[in-house]
């Protein structure tokens, strides 16, 4: 399914390989050179953090925060223990590009947190993989096994005094625990719940101590731009978000998978590499960043670049870089009412508008998909979900809301002919 | 301090406090939920959502510190919008049936959703049910009401320092539970019911039996332990106490009680409550009236004075007596040169008796023992015993108290103890002479030549000499047999490392007996019979206050015996009970706290007054008044009180802090290492056994730490009697052997020591050797 395009992280790797993830595969890449150039020339954290920031990198999870400055907040100089923790949890639905990062090239992730652990003086890392996905937990354990043979983990690594550890751990599927304070909660072996913030990971993360929070595409990127210029990776990109972007592309295309390509490629061009529409149909609606990003119809998705900012001004997310396409057979209603059941399941239930909230915006789009609408449902939808939005701890709320609010926005008629004539206006299989 | 707007209000703050909080102290209500002051903020319910100007969405008031400049508005339009968005979420799973709900007219959602409810619900879909817990006999569960707010699994955390409830589930299956199979049984849990804002947990006690509006709430003070707790106690309208809650007192119980001073009440009604007045004829018990009873008794306690002289009576009280009692009785004694007064019931070691100045106390305020930096605690079950100040010293070592202990069973105190030592009772003289020598001590009186410290030792002798320290005292100490030298070396540590020394009270008023001389060493020329002398050589008579002997007493079979064989014995008591019909001669029932005016003075030597929350049950009658009328019939002068105000006038000048100063005379002895080749009885009174009503509370009986075993050995004693667990076992004390059900093991005591409660009556000494026979 993968199909790749050469860009930063998947740059040489030969997928189809069996053995493109080993230590000799990377090493014959080029892998660990950033990393010893660091350790042999005694590259600075300051110097680091200024390329990280030059090398114009935003988090590539779903928030977009640029991973420079979010690594310039760690208390560097502040004694005791400092940890950085990879955010494996890859659960937003659409999204499936960090199971191959660590499938197909995972010392580059750990090329990359090595660094990063370097750079914030943390000497212990944790990779927490969502809980789904044992075979890539064993491959990342296997690289890890690798690494540590090589000597790039461990204590004085190559030499240098830096020591580091890094250790990977299994989630167990919760949606909430990508979100990164739920994550720590989740490592420190409690019930996966958001914490809320302040203070910030950055002064009060695992175990009370300071971390930095990272998504695996994000850390995966670190060995590049440090290996081939900061200011490389930058260009590849846009002004405002350097480098490739890893896509997951999935829906009615011809080829669904994984594309690397530079950020502000337009959508035009992604969908003719996917291998444009499945048998001939007409694209109808996109969602462009993962299911929490709102959705787009094909008019507005056609005319975008995929970049963080003419994605936001389409009135969308970049998020995760889940792209997921539907057709003209879609029912609108169906495939809210499966993402509203998603959220509904995923809410952790710790703040009173999401936990009451999601349960019933699913129950009343249930109703309506099932011909049981009411005439001021969509109105009600609309209350609930401004009740909603922005008034818990963490962002599910939001993400449960925007798919509401942007199917009834682009789709509305297709909710209002489903409450009044009790049945899908578009004819598909699986209504 | 941080100045800034309040509802255009300017308003300053110290730096770090939150939004909720200083609103609060400003008179604006902000609606919550999950936000309790005594807990950490969760910060989940959202329902104190407010407007922050600049801010991009409306802030949780109870998480948002306030800041230079900020303008707050917690009823503008977007506050309000949010808030009532919230309540409208937490009404729709919620049951709209307050009629049924007994938290009905109690109810913070029920208050809240009348401002911020809409009249007619929006969801129409069903509701969701949540299958009830089984929290053991205290608590009630109506788990469908649970609005998640989780203060009960951060009271049980944090306060009741074990996490026994947790939050399961995800989105709007969340469920608060125990965990699998187990109940709560904090000694605390009866706050959870407190800290619930909905009807989801409720007193199972108290459960649907009235409403909260029928009900009066009086002042009250708890006499189960020496704290001194402030209770609310709800009276119904036929004058029967249907509840009791904590009411605020921030240097004392904050706003928590314990279970038993919150379930302790049903013991008031049980069956053994008596409420005439009866006396004995020719071995027959007859209902009888006050004039005669009262009459009766002074008859008896004049003729066995006349007959046998003062000395031949013995006066024995508990510390649950209000000091109006005590005072009153021991008036009453010393006018008819009766000396033989004490309250001391459970000890066994007198000999510091005319040696000490001053009262034994806690020697300071709890809040001076909260803030030490180092505690050393001295045989107590602290848990058991206190179980208030046992979560106040929780939070005081998560904070920075190295806790250390020295005592006889491994008590789980669910925190973190710096140094636990666990020995043989007749070695807590020896450990605590090595802690003294390790600190220094170095006194003529003490020779403490042979004594070789040990590397705990000085590892607590180590904690104390940082300074700030606190040495107390618990009730195993108390009842050792060699008290006194246990007191005279923790004074001495204490005076060496600058530490306050003191001992935790029992019941409600053991520093009040003091101070009111209800001992037989202070004012009078000679000394008095202590309690135990007094069982030890039986007397004539005995006048009983307030006690029942054959749980309360150091060694219950003499008191049995002694009681049994003495000519007559007036009790005064509000219950009775069949071990009682058998040496009493007369009972006078009198009314337990609740029903009498009266003061105790807490273990700080705090005064605190109260009323009678409700009438005198049935013909009884408050024990002053009884007593005023028995030294009438006794034709003894100043005793003409006309109401109890009269009397307490009599005690002000004991109400002075320099009568608590404690000042210890030189007590000359050396310590040497024992030598343990014998086995030790090791009785303690358990939580729920310490007085009589408790005794009799239905619902405390049921609970897990009631029915905690009555006799534990450790299982490598049990290997060497070749016992197993659950077998019967003979026990051997004074040449009586009493067979005892199922020994339980435990590997917290030492190999020397079989644990044998005071539950189990009419054993002998708590602290004297045993045998086990085959």
């Amino acid at each position: 399914m993968a199909i790749y395009q050469s860009g930063v992280i998947f740059e040489n790797v030969d997928t189809k390989n069996p053995d493109c993830w080993t230590l000799d595969s990377y090493l014959n890449r080029g892998g660990y050179t950033a990393l010893k150039k660091i350790l042999n020339e005694k590259i600075t954290q300051e110097s680091i953090i200024a390329d990280m920031k030059t090398s114009g990198l935003r988090g590539r999870g779903g928030a977009g925060f640029p991973t420079g400055l979010k690594w310039s907040f760690m208390p560097r100089t502040l004694e005791g223990q400092k940890y950085i923790v990879c955010n494996s949890d890859e659960g937003e639905p659409g999204t499936f590009k960090d199971r191959d990062i660590m499938a197909f090239n995972p010392h580059s992730l750990i090329e990359g947190m090595i660094i990063a652990g370097y750079s914030i003086s943390a000497s212990v890392g944790y990779n927490y993989i969502h809980g789904e996905i044992f075979e890539i937990y064993e491959r990342f354990e296997a690289a890890l096994s690798e690494a540590r043979e090589a000597g790039f983990l461990g204590k004085d690594i190559q030499g240098s005094g830096f020591d580091f550890e890094l250790y990977a751990h299994h989630g167990y599927g919760a949606y909430i625990c990508g979100e990164e304070t739920a994550l720590l909660d989740s490592l420190e072996g409690k019930k996966g719940q958001p914490r809320f913030k302040p203070p910030f990971p950055a002064s009060y993360g695992l175990y009370g101590r300071p971390t930095t929070i990272n998504n695996t595409e994000s850390l995966a990127s670190v060995p590049f731009i440090l290996r081939d210029g900061a200011q490389v990776f930058q260009d590849k990109g846009v002004p405002n978000g350097g480098g490739t972007k890893l896509f997951s592309v999935s829906g009615h295309v011809n080829r669904p998978g994984n594309y690397e390509i530079p950020l502000g490629t337009p959508f035009t061009k992604l969908l003719e590499m996917a291998g444009g529409m499945r048998d001939g149909k007409k694209l109808k609606a996109v969602i462009p960043g993962g299911s929490s990003a709102p959705l787009l119809p094909a008019s507005i998705m056609l005319e975008c670049n995929m970049d963080f900012d003419s994605i936001a001004k389409a009135g969308s997310m970049l998020g995760s870089g889940g792209v997921i396409i539907m057709n003209e057979d879609v029912c609108m209603v169906k495939a809210l009412e499966r993402l509203a059941y998603f959220y509904h399941e995923e809410s952790c239930g710790q703040c009173t508008p999401c936990r009451e909230g999601t349960g019933w915006l699913y129950e009343i789009i249930h109703r309506i998909e099932n011909g049981e609408g009411r005439i001021n449902d969509l109105e009600l939808l609309d209350s609930i979900g401004n009740q909603m939005a922005g008034r818990t701890i963490c962002a599910l709320a939001d993400a449960a809301v925007f798919p509401v609010r942007s199917f009834i926005k682009h789709f509305r008629d297709e909710f209002e002919y489903h409450i009044e004539h009790k049945k899908c206006m578009v004819s598909h299989k699986w209504c | 301090m941080i100045e800034f707007e309040l509802d255009g209000k300017q308003v300053s703050a110290p730096a770090g406090s939150n939004i909720l909080e200083v609103a609060l102290k400003e008179g604006r209500y902000i609606p919550h939920f999950c936000y309790h002051k005594k807990l950490s903020i969760a910060a989940n319910c959202r329902m104190c959502l407010v407007e922050v100007e600049k801010a991009p969405k409306p802030m949780p008031a109870c998480a948002t510190p306030v800041t230079e400049g900020m303008k707050i508005k917690t009823c503008s339009k977007l506050a309000v919008e949010a808030q009532k968005g919230v309540m409208e979420f937490l009404l729709i799973n919620h049951p709209l049936d307050c009629p049924i709900c007994d938290q009905g007219g109690e109810c913070q959602l029920q208050d809240l959703a009348i401002g911020y409810g809409r009249s007619k619900s929006r969801f129409e879909e069903e509701k969701r049910a949540v299958t009830n817990k089984d929290l053991g006999s205290l608590v009630s569960t109506e788990m469908t009401r649970c609005i998640h707010c989780s203060r009960c699994v951060r009271f049980t955390e944090e306060i009741a320092g074990f996490q026994e409830l947790g939050m399961s589930y995800r989105n709007n299956h969340v469920e608060v539970m125990p965990f699998i199979g187990k109940t709560v049984n904090s000694e605390l849990s009866g706050n959870i019911i407190d800290v619930c804002p909905v009807g989801a947990l409720l007193s199972k006690p108290f459960k649907n039996k009235y409403r909260n509006w029928e009900l009066s709430r009086r002042k009250s003070i708890a006499p189960h332990d020496g704290l001194g707790s402030n209770i609310i106690v709800q009276v119904d309208k036929y004058h029967k106490v249907a509840r009791v809650l904590p009411l605020e007192n921030e240097e004392i119980n904050e706003c928590w009680i314990s279970d038993r001073d919150r379930f302790s009440y049903e013991g008031l009604y049980h069956d053994e409550r008596n409420t005439t007045p009866m006396i004995k004829q020719d071995g027959k018990w007859i209902n009888t009236d006050w004039e005669t009873a009262i009459l009766y008794a002074a008859k008896s306690i004049n003729g066995v004075k006349e007959d046998h002289g003062s000395d031949s009576i013995g006066v024995l009280a508990s510390n649950i007596s209000t000091t109006e009692e005590l005072y009153l009785l021991q008036k009453l004694m010393r006018s008819i040169d009766v000396v033989n007064l004490d309250s001391r019931l459970a000890q066994s070691d007198f000999s510091l008796d005319g040696k000490i100045s001053g009262t034994l106390s806690l020697g300071g305020k709890v809040a001076d023992l909260v803030n030490s930096k180092s505690i050393l605690l001295i045989g107590s079950l602290l848990r058991e015993e206190q179980p208030l100040i046992a979560s106040k010293i929780r939070t005081g070592v998560k904070k920075n108290i190295e806790l250390n202990v020295i005592n006889v069973l491994k008590e789980d105190l669910l925190c973190d103890v710096k140094n636990q030592l666990v020995v043989d009772p007749r070695e807590i003289v020896y450990t605590l002479a090595q802690v003294a020598k390790a600190a220094g001590v170095n006194l003529p009186s003490l020779n403490l030549d042979t004594v070789q410290i040990s590397d705990e030792a000085s590892n607590i002798a180590g904690s104390l000499a940082k300074g700030d320290g606190y040495i107390v005292l618990g009730n195993i100490a108390k009842s050792l047999p060699d008290y006194s030298k246990v007191l005279v070396l923790a004074d001495a540590i204490a005076k060496i490392t600058k530490a306050r020394f003191g001992q935790f009270a029992d019941l409600a008023n053991e520093v009040g007996a003091s101070l009111v001389n209800f001992v037989p060493y202070k004012l009078d020329s000679k000394l008095g019979l202590n309690a135990m002398q007094m069982l030890q050589e039986p007397r004539r008579a005995y006048v009983l206050l307030n006690t029942e002997l054959e749980y309360d007493a150091y060694n219950s079979m003499q008191a049995l015996a002694a009681l049994k064989k003495a000519d007559t014995v007036v009790v005064l008591s509000p219950f009775i009970s069949e071990e009682m019909k058998n040496y009493a001669d007369v009972i006078l029932p009198i009314t337990p706290f609740t029903e009498t005016a009266g003061s105790y003075i807490n273990m700080e030597g705090r005064w605190q007054k109260f009323n009678g929350v409700t009438r005198p049950l049935g013909d009884s009658k408050p024990g002053w008044k009884v007593l005023r009328v028995l030294a009438n019939n006794l034709n003894l002068a100043g005793f003409d009180y006309n109401n109890i105000e009269e009397v307490r006038s009599e005690l002000v000048e004991l109400n002075n802090p320099k009568l608590l100063e404690l000042q210890i005379l030189t007590h000359t002895f050396s310590v040497t290492k024992p030598e343990i080749d014998s086995l030790v009885r090791f009785g303690i009174q358990r939580i729920y056994y310490g007085d009589s009503i408790t005794r009799r509370a239905y619902s405390l009986q049921q609970t897990v730490y009631a029915k905690l075993p009555n006799l534990m050995l450790n299982p490598k004693l049990a290997i060497k009697l070749k016992l197993r667990a659950g077998e019967k076992i003979n026990l051997e004390q004074l040449n009586v052997n009493k067979e005892l059900p199922e020994a339980t093991l435990c590997d917290k005591l030492p190999e020397s020591v079989i644990l044998v409660s005071a539950k189990v009556a009419a054993m002998a000494g708590r602290f004297d050797e045993i045998k086990v026979n085959a």
